[in-house]
């Protein structure tokens, strides 16, 4: 069985896996990491959306191999101790959340986008395709916008 | 989630119900316990004595149908009424309430307007209260179903009640021990104020607080606050569990830790209601990476591993001879025409007046919640643990003794907060299945069926087919006549418990009644339009179906909002001035004209851009719903703008009601314009969010605004959690229609299959 070693939420961490196994039920079955849900296994609803040296990824359909040598920040990873990440923080603020299954995902899919775009029109937001069978997405909206000008 | 206190609830149930008699609270009265328990413990009878019939004020009268006067809510509190479940709080040495909930959590924002209502009464601050979801309670009969908007209803008076009490005691205990008397005492964010500024916290009372024996409390200990004094109830407040959300803490029932608990997947037959005649590979199957066990149970073969994607790569790898299905061969062309010919007639003659006559198609439509169905089962030669996100845990519970051949009291279900419902955790499928595997397979599972499944097999609001005409004259609605045929709701969950649930699998009377009563109790027409009927007709159909968030509603009423329209054009109106003239009452029109004046309705628009309207009354409450489409391209429709008033009598929590209100809008933008399920030899195509149009958030509009109307005097709160549909189903239908110069009939309106389906 091949090892893999790689970070998750800044500790390292050595599995044994086939290289093809998804990253997904690795942090979830092995390393009991849970926050990054199962909604579809084929990223089409983005509920697991978590970091992979920065990037938003779909850990459902990234091979555990491809995390090798890499840092995975999941949504249990973003706040610095008890001090929530400014994403955390509107959404809180916009109380987005209603059954909450989705939110892990559509909040690293929004901190990512912040990363690369610090004031994302709406058309940015849009972009985002993380599904929220809940419909809460204009109070996801309106969060990425408090959140862009609280990141200032 | 487990830790329930048997010990004070025997106790309290035990008690008798004489004494000083019941209380009343506005129509309803309760019994209130001090329970015998070493710090502050309190109980409440959840059923109420007397519900009074609400009054139907007609200008120009429709005689009042059957919801007027008594809604499915209604006749769950009445049918709560002779249980001796109580409701239990309990207050720890850390001045911590601790309550019960005997519901479920699907992201309705229950947990957080009850323990609103618990801090309001116990002058403590909200975070010091825990809001816990009990376990199945067989004692509670029909007062531990979660659905039918009925939560708040339900809960609103003995939640108070129980609240009260405790803080009566406390206050008693601490006048007690300073030797005052309790009305010079006050309490202040959980602490007992006396003469003299001298204080006492609930943490130091509670043990002192407590009953040595359970006695029934009179009713000046148990009396509510004024609700004119209320300081957090009505105001808006964030979820209790929005911090553990956004963490990633929050748990759903996969995110348990249960020692032991292999991840288990189900490989399910071709068509719905297959059954497996044999498996052709299981050595194979066996021999893969990670895979325990496979065993075949009655939905299928189930593959248990040490990782889900291992289990998933075992059940695809699976070989299976499957038995035919309860729908074979059959397609939505067939399902149709038996919904055309299922339709009830019309009977008021055409001929004598003008009239309006319309034919609406709604496709089937999957709940998919994001979690999709899922549970943890620990099956033992002599009893068994189930957790799983459960609206109806008691026959849930019942289910699964009687499946496992063990006493009722040997089988522990828990019940979980659930990553959305809308209807679909009703029912019990994969608590079942997952007791069915753990039995077979010998070892506790954890059971998640694959979103292929879940939106295949998985549950569905029900295709219908909808027959309306109106007549009209002189400026009058003279008749309304509403026919619905409906491919079988599944009711089989009954009240919550065994009894009612074996009742409606009885072949004669059975689901087709519950049918009826449900359709009557909540259907209804809030026009003033002179005969008005509407009847049902059942396609019996044995596919998975469930009630659907608003059940009949949001198709019966959408598409009734959509004639409202058309007569309006007809006979020359606006169609907000139209409604104004037809609806009933004042209140009515307050939600109606609140959207016309702040979505400025009749606003020039460009060509392709139109606004809608609509109006919908369910459960004692009402909401009206404006929106903005643009409809350049008909085929890729976007609601730009939505507006929406909502009136619920009294609002516990208004930031929880306007997110139940954008869901409902959410749900109608997929529902109307995208979002369906095509049934194709005996199953449904969609397989997932990429073939199910769900909305994302490029289809929903960037620019909502929802008007909590105030509370109204003397009011306790209606339901919530489903009126948000209909509503939002008319208005953007009309929009729809002006926009495109179209009569739209079938919804969704663009549905083609633009997907290649996942293999069978």
């Amino acid at each position: 069985m091949p090892t893999h070693t790689f970070s998750v939420n800044g500790k390292s961490v050595t599995v044994d896996a086939l290289d093809d196994m998804p990253l997904l039920w690795v942090l979830r079955d092995m390393l009991g990491v849970r926050g990054p849900k199962y909604g579809c296994g084929i990223d089409v609803c983005k509920a697991c959306t978590s970091h992979l040296d920065g990037r938003a990824v779909n850990p459902c359909v990234v091979p555990v191999s491809e995390a090798d040598g890499g840092d995975v920040t999941t949504i249990e990873g973003l706040a610095d101790g008890d001090t929530l990440h400014p994403v955390q923080e509107a959404w809180l603020e916009e109380d987005v959340a209603q059954c909450g299954y989705c939110q892990p995902g559509q909040i690293m899919a929004a901190v990512a986008l912040l990363r690369e775009t610090k004031n994302p029109s709406d058309e940015d937001i849009d972009a985002i395709a993380n599904v929220c069978r809940c419909g809460t997405y204009f109070r996801i909206r309106e969060a990425i916008k408090k959140a862009a000008s609280m990141m200032g | 989630m487990a830790g329930a206190d048997a010990e004070a609830d025997a106790e309290a149930g035990g008690t008798g119900t004489d004494g000083n008699g019941p209380r009343e609270h506005g129509r309803r009265r309760f019994l209130t316990y001090l329970v015998a328990a070493p710090t502050l413990a309190v109980a409440t009878s959840i059923g109420s004595e007397s519900a009074a019939p609400s009054k139907a004020r007609a200008a120009v009268p429709s005689p009042p149908a059957p919801a007027d006067i008594l809604d499915l809510g209604d006749v769950l509190i009445l049918a709560g009424k002779p249980t001796s479940g109580l409701l239990v709080l309990k207050i720890d040495e850390e001045g911590t309430v601790h309550f019960r909930l005997p519901r479920e959590e699907v992201g309705q924002g229950l947990t957080t307007a009850v323990a609103m209502l618990v801090a309001e009464e116990l002058d403590t601050p909200l975070a010091n209260v825990r809001v816990q979801l009990d376990d199945a309670r067989p004692e509670l009969l029909f007062n531990q179903l979660t659905g039918s908007s009925n939560s708040i209803r339900s809960l609103y008076g003995p939640v108070r009640h129980t609240a009260a009490a405790a803080r009566a005691r406390m206050v008693a205990t601490a006048a007690r021990e300073w030797d005052v008397r309790p009305e010079d005492l006050s309490v202040r964010e959980g602490v007992v104020v006396g003469p003299g500024g001298r204080k006492a916290s609930y943490a130091s009372l509670t043990s002192a607080a407590a009953g040595e024996r359970t006695e029934e409390l009179s009713g000046e200990l148990t009396a509510t606050k004024p609700e004119s004094d209320h300081s957090l109830v009505g105001v808006p407040t964030s979820r209790i569990d929005a911090r553990a959300i956004v963490t990633g803490q929050q748990e759903y029932t996969l995110d348990l830790d249960v020692p032991g608990a292999k991840p288990a997947m189900v490989r399910r037959p071709p068509t719905l209601g297959g059954t497996v005649k044999s498996v052709r590979n299981e050595a194979q199957v066996r021999g893969m990476p990670g895979v325990l066990d496979v065993v075949a149970v009655e939905t299928g073969v189930a593959v248990v591993a040490e990782t889900f994607g291992q289990a998933l790569d075992g059940k695809d790898a699976l070989k299976v001879d499957w038995g035919r299905g309860t729908v074979d061969g059959l397609s939505d062309d067939g399902i149709r025409k038996k919904l055309r010919a299922a339709t009830p007639p019309l009977v008021v003659p055409p001929v004598l007046t003008d009239h309006t006559d319309a034919e609406f198609d709604f496709a089937f439509v999957s709940h998919a919640p994001l979690e999709s169905n899922s549970a943890v089962a620990d099956v033992r030669g002599d009893r068994a643990t189930i957790w799983s996100g459960l609206k109806s845990p008691i026959v849930a519970q019942q289910t699964i003794a009687a499946e496992l051949g063990l006493p009722q009291e040997k089988v522990t279900v828990h019940v979980v907060q659930g990553g959305g419902s809308f209807g679909r955790r009703l029912f019990f499928d994969a608590a079942l299945e997952a007791a069915r595997i753990s039995k077979k397979s010998r070892r506790p599972v954890r059971l998640m069926w694959s979103r292929i499944d879940d939106m295949r097999h998985g549950r569905m609001r029900p295709a219908t087919h909808h027959k309306i005409r109106a007549t009209h004259s002189l400026g009058n609605v003279i008749s309304f006549e509403h026919r619905v045929a409906a491919v079988e709701t599944d009711f089989r969950h009954g009240l919550g418990e065994i009894l009612t649930a074996n009742a409606s699998k009885l072949p004669v009377a059975g689901n087709a009644t519950l049918a009826q009563s449900l359709f009557l109790t909540t259907v209804k027409s809030p026009y003033n339009f002179g005969v008005t009927t509407q009847l049902l007709g059942e396609v019996p159909l044995r596919m998975p179906t469930a009630s659907w968030r608003s059940v009949y509603s949001a198709n019966t009423r959408g598409a009734e909002e959509i004639v409202v329209d058309e007569l309006a054009e007809k006979m020359d109106k606006d169609p907000v001035e139209f409604r104004r003239s037809f609806l009933k009452s004042a209140r009515q029109r307050a939600v109606l004209d609140k959207v016309a004046e702040d979505g400025e309705w009749g606003r020039k628009l460009p060509e392709g851009f139109a606004q809608g309207v609509g109006f919908h009354e369910e459960y004692k409450s009402r909401t009206a719903c404006l929106v903005e489409i643009d409809a350049r391209d008909p085929k890729e429709p976007r609601v730009t703008k939505a507006v929406i008033a909502v009136d619920v009598g009294r609002p516990v929590n208004p930031r929880g009601l306007e997110a139940q209100m954008l869901g409902g809008l959410t749900d109608a933008i997929s529902t109307t314009l995208r979002a369906g399920l095509h049934i194709e030899d005996g199953l449904p195509l969609e397989g997932s969010y990429s073939q199910f149009h769900y909305a994302r958030q490029n289809d929903s509009p960037r620019d909502v605004a929802v008007h909590v109307m105030p509370a109204e005097e003397g009011a306790e709160p209606g339901g919530a959690g489903e009126l948000g549909v209909p509503a939002a189903v008319g208005a953007i239908a009309n929009a729809y229609a002006r926009a495109t110069g179209t009569r739209p009939r079938s919804f969704p309106v663009n549905f083609d299959v633009d997907f290649d389906p996942f293999p069978r």
